[in-house]
């Protein structure tokens, strides 16, 4: 039965394989010049201070070759599609199941067979991929310093999405038996899992932590007010960020309040001489300065408004240190999801097929 | 003696048509059975139903004295040929015979390859590059050359042309003279089953309409023309399968064990294929007169 | 060794076609004491028929004393033309011509003499087997 799945698998086992050694040498000269770039331009600079446009250049180089973060977070969807979906529908389809199942193998044996190895392969690739542009990238991560934000394209998830992908398009191809239905169904079954574990399921797998901080409003030349997400370690990933108030309301986001008008930033009307209302929140107890005064007395008092109301800036996140933690957690959801699939793959296969 | 091929009250529905209804049979080895019958009428239903690829909705079916199942032994015993011969497109006839040899425990690779040789293919030719007919010799090479005890073709010379299909046969029989197989073989072309078969099956409307012996069938039917009668009339043991009337004259096509007497009537005998058109008329009037009676209460 | 062929329209069942080729290959000479008869493999792959039927048709040249069959080897011819039926078939055929003088001369064309023939031989052979 091996024989057989890798005849059949052959050719495409072989291109991909012919790729991904492209990549492989590609990235493997590529690579080490990199760290080169790293170790002469920034690492000095980042010992001295303010690095900001020796990053931008840095980060500059090598524009095509990043995108192939992008091919690790399609490649699932990929392989989903083409190497899951097509495994049983294809043969069902093409009617070649008459030809097979009346060779003296029992069908549980040629899924199992099937999903073996073509599954192996579909884990492999990725897997590999997945080693090479994490490991390449390294220099560039470590500029970036924002983990969270290439989670799905490092690590072990591509590998467990690849699993999930590669069960949903089998499964899909044995309920459909037609490998076209089969593949729109992987392809919006395995997107729209994606997108809801990584917006509903990947924050909270761990209760995320807090920090509050009082509301900065901006000084002098700054448009907005600093940001305390600055002050949080490296790498962390701000899930929200709230402005609160003195009973702990949320009024707005990111260091704004939003007043009925549907406002942006923090605003303050004069309602009388030497008094004035915060906008969405009520009028300030303290006095302010007639609208003569100098932009820095004006600010003194707004701010001091504001320290009134006890308004405070809330960050929810997730610290840098549990990027591994959860790696693995999700990595173990998309395993599982897989493993369901896998199971109710062989119940259809006894159900519908003897 | 073992039977080949036996099944009571077997029946398959699908969501609410039933492909095939109320089927008892009882085919005996080492025969070539015949299954004929229109397009629709159950033949493939049933051939899944013996070679385990569907499972009964209602009776029972056994195959060479076992439930049809999808485990070794009983697959190595059953050879089966689907219509439309499927095969691996991409893979050569060589590959095809690779498949047969990893996968069956009974394979006999000298066989194969003699046959493929003997029919003057080329071993490296992909599958999805042959004819209609090489197709068909190659599913058949494969069914063969598992050494099967039963051997089942469903429509194998349907869609082949008339020197394609009697290459088929020819190899089919020659298959038959070696080995002590037993073939069931469906078709709607009867001439073919003429040649070929001794047991014969009819399938119409989803029912068996007649099962057996062809000498035997051959022996107990006749077609009886003489002055118009109508056929209650006609003595018990003349059971009749098709009737036709003019004003003045009545062809019936009875089946009787007994000679016919009656001088009035000139008795003919009949060829398979007037049998088989019989029966298959007799139930497409059934079917009309359940239409019809639907339709006045409907 | 001949070869068989069937004629499928002609309403006689195969094997007795069979048999009639052996017998008619004898009367004619083509086929010898000792000669083989086609394998029934050969013979049923040749004219893709039921391998029963040439069995059956060699059964009854057996039985008929012209042929026998020995195990694993094939079937034989085990009869010349006897030089008795050679004799006999001399004043049969002058028999023939002279009815076939009369026939004519009662007014019959050849359908009709042919017509005749036929079914007179026929019931002939019916009330032979019954």
């Amino acid at each position: 039965m091996i024989h057989l799945v890798w005849r059949q698998f052959r050719v495409q086992a072989l291109t991909t394989l012919a790729l991904l050694a492209v990549v492989a040498v590609v990235l493997a000269i590529t690579g080490p010049q990199l760290v080169h770039l790293y170790d002469t331009n920034v690492k000095p600079c980042r010992a001295q201070g303010d690095c900001s446009l020796v990053t931008k250049v840095f980060l500059s180089h090598y524009r095509l070759l990043q995108d192939l973060g992008s091919v690790v977070v399609v490649l699932p969807g990929l392989i989903g599609l083409f190497w899951g979906a097509p495994l049983v529908a294809r043969e069902l389809e093409t009617g070649t199941y008459k030809l097979v199942w009346m060779q003296s193998t029992t069908r549980k044996r040629w899924l199992a067979v099937k999903l073996a190895v073509i599954g192996f392969a579909s884990v492999a690739l990725t897997g590999l991929l997945t080693l090479m542009v994490t490991w390449w990238s390294s220099p560039i991560d470590r500029v970036n310093e924002a983990p969270f934000a290439v989670f799905d394209q490092r690590g072990i998830v591509p590998l467990a999405y690849a699993l999930f992908a590669f069960a949903l398009g089998m499964t899909s191809g044995l309920l459909f038996r037609r490998t076209i239905p089969a593949m729109v169904v992987t392809l919006v079954g395995f997107a729209g899992i994606r997108v809801a574990i990584t917006s509903w399921v990947r924050p909270y797998l761990f209760a995320p932590l807090h920090f509050t901080s009082a509301l900065l409003l901006p000084q002098g030349n700054e448009t907005s007010n600093p940001s305390p997400a600055a002050l949080l370690r490296p790498g962390a990933w701000t899930l929200s960020d709230q402005t609160v108030n003195g009973t702990g309301r949320v009024i707005g986001q990111e260091g704004a309040i939003s007043s009925g008008g549907g406002h942006m930033g923090v605003g303050f009307n004069y309602t009388g001489v030497g008094r004035a209302t915060l906008q969405g929140v009520g009028p300030c107890p303290n006095k302010f300065p007639p609208q003569s005064a100098p932009v820095a007395v004006f600010e003194r008092a707004a701010q001091a408004c504001a320290n009134k109301f006890n308004l405070r800036e809330v960050l929810t996140y997730q610290p840098a240190s549990r990027y591994w933690a959860l790696q693995w957690c999700e990595a173990g959801i998309f395993v599982a999801l897989a493993l369901v699939l896998v199971g109710v793959s062989f119940w259809l296969l006894r159900r519908r097929f003897a | 003696m073992t039977t080949a091929l036996s099944a009571t009250g077997l029946g398959k529905q699908y969501g609410r048509r039933w492909a095939l209804a109320d089927c008892t049979v009882d085919v005996p080895e080492g025969r070539v059975v015949g299954l004929v019958g229109p397009n629709g009428a159950g033949k493939t239903t049933l051939l899944n139903l013996a070679v385990g690829m569907v499972r009964p909705t209602t009776g029972t079916i056994e195959v060479l004295g076992h439930a049809p199942s999808d485990r070794a032994e009983q697959l190595g015993r059953v050879g089966f040929v689907a219509q439309d011969t499927p095969a691996y497109s991409g893979l050569s006839i060589a590959d095809h015979l690779h498949l047969g040899r990893w996968l069956n425990p009974r394979w006999d690779d000298d066989l194969a390859k003699r046959r493929i040789d003997q029919l003057g293919l080329d071993p490296s030719q992909r599958a999805g590059k042959l004819s209609g007919g090489q197709r068909a010799q190659l599913a058949l090479t494969m069914a063969i050359a598992k050494r099967p005890e039963l051997l089942v073709l469903d429509e194998p010379v349907a869609s082949l042309d008339p020197l394609a299909r009697r290459e088929f046969l020819q190899l089919l029989m020659e298959a038959i003279a070696e080995d002590n197989l037993s073939i069931i073989l469906s078709s709607h072309l009867v001439g073919d089953l003429e040649r070929v078969c001794d047991y014969l099956i009819v399938l119409a409307s989803s029912r068996v309409q007649v099962a057996g012996d062809v000498e035997e069938l051959l022996s107990t039917h006749r077609r009886l023309i003489g002055p118009r009668r109508d056929p209650r009339s006609l003595p018990t043991d003349q059971q009749v399968i098709e009737e036709d009337h003019t004003d003045v004259q009545s062809t019936f096509v009875v089946r009787c064990d007994g000679p016919i007497h009656d001088p009035a009537w000139t008795v003919e005998q009949l060829n398979l294929e007037d049998l088989v058109l019989a029966y298959m008329g007799r139930a497409r009037h059934g079917e009309d007169a359940n239409h019809q009676r639907l339709s006045v209460l409907g | 060794m001949i070869h068989f062929h069937l004629d499928s329209r002609s309403g006689v069942p195969p094997y007795q076609q069979i048999v009639h080729q052996v017998r008619h290959a004898i009367q004619l000479g083509l086929l010898k004491e000792g000669q083989q008869l086609p394998t029934v493999k050969e013979a049923s792959g040749h004219l893709a028929i039921n391998p029963n039927t040439v069995l059956k048709a060699y059964k009854e040249l057996e039985h008929a004393g012209l042929a026998a069959s020995r195990p694993g080897i094939g079937t034989f011819v085990t009869k010349s033309l006897s030089d008795a039926s050679i004799a006999a078939q001399g004043p049969l055929r002058h028999d023939l011509e002279r009815w076939l003088v009369k026939a004519r001369r009662a007014g019959l064309d050849n359908e009709s003499i042919e017509a005749l023939f036929q079914e007179t031989f026929r019931s002939f052979s019916a009330e032979g087997v019954a």
